[in-house]
């Protein structure tokens, strides 16, 4: 948010003068190292949101992410949850795309075209992720744990956590699962375990410092599939909605914090 | 009508029982799809991995000899010296491209030692999920037992450690021998800087 008013401020120093700008500039310094440039997408993930698209042309300001059609605040910390409408429980990247083929008219092929985008121009979820995340900073991570199914996710996640498989042997634990250990110069953290799962998930979807991309959890399953050498997970399917759901519930109680940066 | 209640809350644990690895397979199975190289019967779970994670990496001593038996007759070992290249062992070290579904198939693979190895002293970024190599040859010498041994391993990491999380480079198709024999290099050859 602090970016965001920076950006606006500087828009309107730009039509003032160039030395209003310099000034901005130096304020912005500090913003920087306080925040993270994944805050300079909540503006266009706004937008996004309140863009009428298509077959039907409306916007998504009505979809229900959890706490009712079009609330936004805190409704990111309350994901993954159960929906009754779908019968499942969602992400926030799933009910995204439950919300563009119901309220949007929109097929699944054509709204999951372009999932990952790239540092040029970040998809539709990357942008309408950071976006709503932001509209949880401050409120306590407490992902759905009521319903049965929601219990059946949980342990979905959980056993897909320990499941070794694909052509490298390997499972999510094979490199979170001990604590102290790196590949590389990364630390990798031991993600079953609430206290290093807490600060991790507190801060997806986040800013990647080293392509300069917008990141999103569901991107982070895919590629750490990738580099398990297994076949690629379906966007937003049972699979990658159970790891993110266990990961977040092992994460819960935990203000979120983010949109965070990563490496 | 009661009884049938009592017989229904007994098997009512049995619905919230973990999801067996059968059930997560058949759950990759509908959410997966192949992608390049990257082909659906790697979601198919061998023994070695069934076992694995039905026991968390932790299987009874027998299974796991008998496990690690099988593996062993995967090894192929090459006739001749089993030492190659240690400068082309490094690269290959350093390397980790192959089998992702982003890969060209048929472009040589690196066996990302480095990730989980310490090896040469002058490469600080290493990882530490595997044990510190260095010195590895210094310390055990460079006989052809040591040779089949270091070969072997890379070729099967299972055959030694039915549950290590070492791939098996040689066994997945991952390296090639010619490949192995220069990693067998890298941590045998007195010349190599593993060994300074």
């Amino acid at each position: 948010m602090r970016l965001i008013a920076f950006a606006a401020a500087l828009f309107a120093s730009c039509a003032a003068s160039a030395q209003d700008v310099g000034k901005e500039i130096q304020r912005y310094r500090p913003m920087v190292a306080a925040g993270s440039p994944a805050e300079l997408f909540e503006l266009p993930g706004e937008e996004l949101w309140k863009k009428p698209q298509g077959p039907k042309n409306v916007s998504l300001e009505r979809c229900d992410l959890g706490e009712g059609p079009g609330v936004l605040k805190g409704a990111y910390a309350h994901l993954p949850r159960y929906f009754k409408d779908a019968d499942r429980v969602m992400d926030l990247e799933s009910r995204l795309l439950y919300c563009m083929s119901t309220l949007q008219g929109r097929s699944r092929d054509e709204a999951t075209a372009r999932v990952f985008g790239s540092a040029e121009r970040p998809s539709e979820f990357e942008l309408l992720s950071i976006y709503i995340a932001g509209e949880s900073r401050g409120v306590r991570i407490e992902p759905g744990m009521s319903q049965p199914k929601e219990k059946a996710t949980y342990e979905l996640g959980r056993a897909l956590y320990f499941h070794r498989v694909g052509a490298w042997d390997f499972s999510c634990a094979s490199c979170h699962g001990d604590e102290g250990k790196r590949i590389r110069m990364q630390e990798l953290p031991v993600l079953y375990k609430p206290q290093y799962a807490r600060p991790v998930i507190a801060s997806w979807p986040a800013y990647r410092v080293s392509t300069s991309q917008v990141i999103t959890l569901q991107w982070r399953m895919n590629d750490c599939y990738r580099q398990m050498r297994t076949p690629e997970p379906t966007f937003g399917s049972e699979t990658t909605v159970a790891l993110i759901h266990f990961l977040t519930v092992t994460a819960r109680g935990e203000p979120y914090h983010g949109p965070g940066n990563k490496r | 009508m009661r009884r049938t209640a009592l017989a229904l809350a007994l098997l009512a644990p049995a619905v919230w029982a973990d999801p067996t690895p059968q059930d997560i397979q058949r759950i990759m199975q509908r959410d997966f799809h192949p992608r390049g190289q990257a082909t659906m019967e790697r979601v198919v779970q061998d023994g070695v991995q069934r076992v694995c994670t039905e026991t968390h990496d932790r299987p009874p001593p027998d299974l796991a000899k008998a496990l690690e038996a099988d593996q062993m007759k995967t090894i192929v070992y090459p006739e001749g010296s089993l030492m190659g290249d240690w400068r082309r062992g490094e690269a290959i070290a350093q390397g980790g491209r192959g089998l992702t579904w982003n890969d060209k198939p048929g472009d040589p693979a690196g066996g990302s030692c480095y990730n989980c190895h310490e090896l040469s002293p002058r490469e600080l970024s290493h990882g530490t999920i595997g044990p510190s190599l260095r010195r590895f040859g210094s310390a055990r010498g460079s006989s052809s037992e040591v040779q089949r041994y270091v070969y072997g391993k890379v070729y099967n990491a299972k055959a030694y450690n039915v549950c290590s999380q070492m791939p098996r480079l040689g066994a997945s198709g991952t390296l090639t021998s010619a490949q192995i024999k220069d990693l067998v290099a890298l941590l045998l050859d007195p010349a190599s800087p593993v060994n300074e």
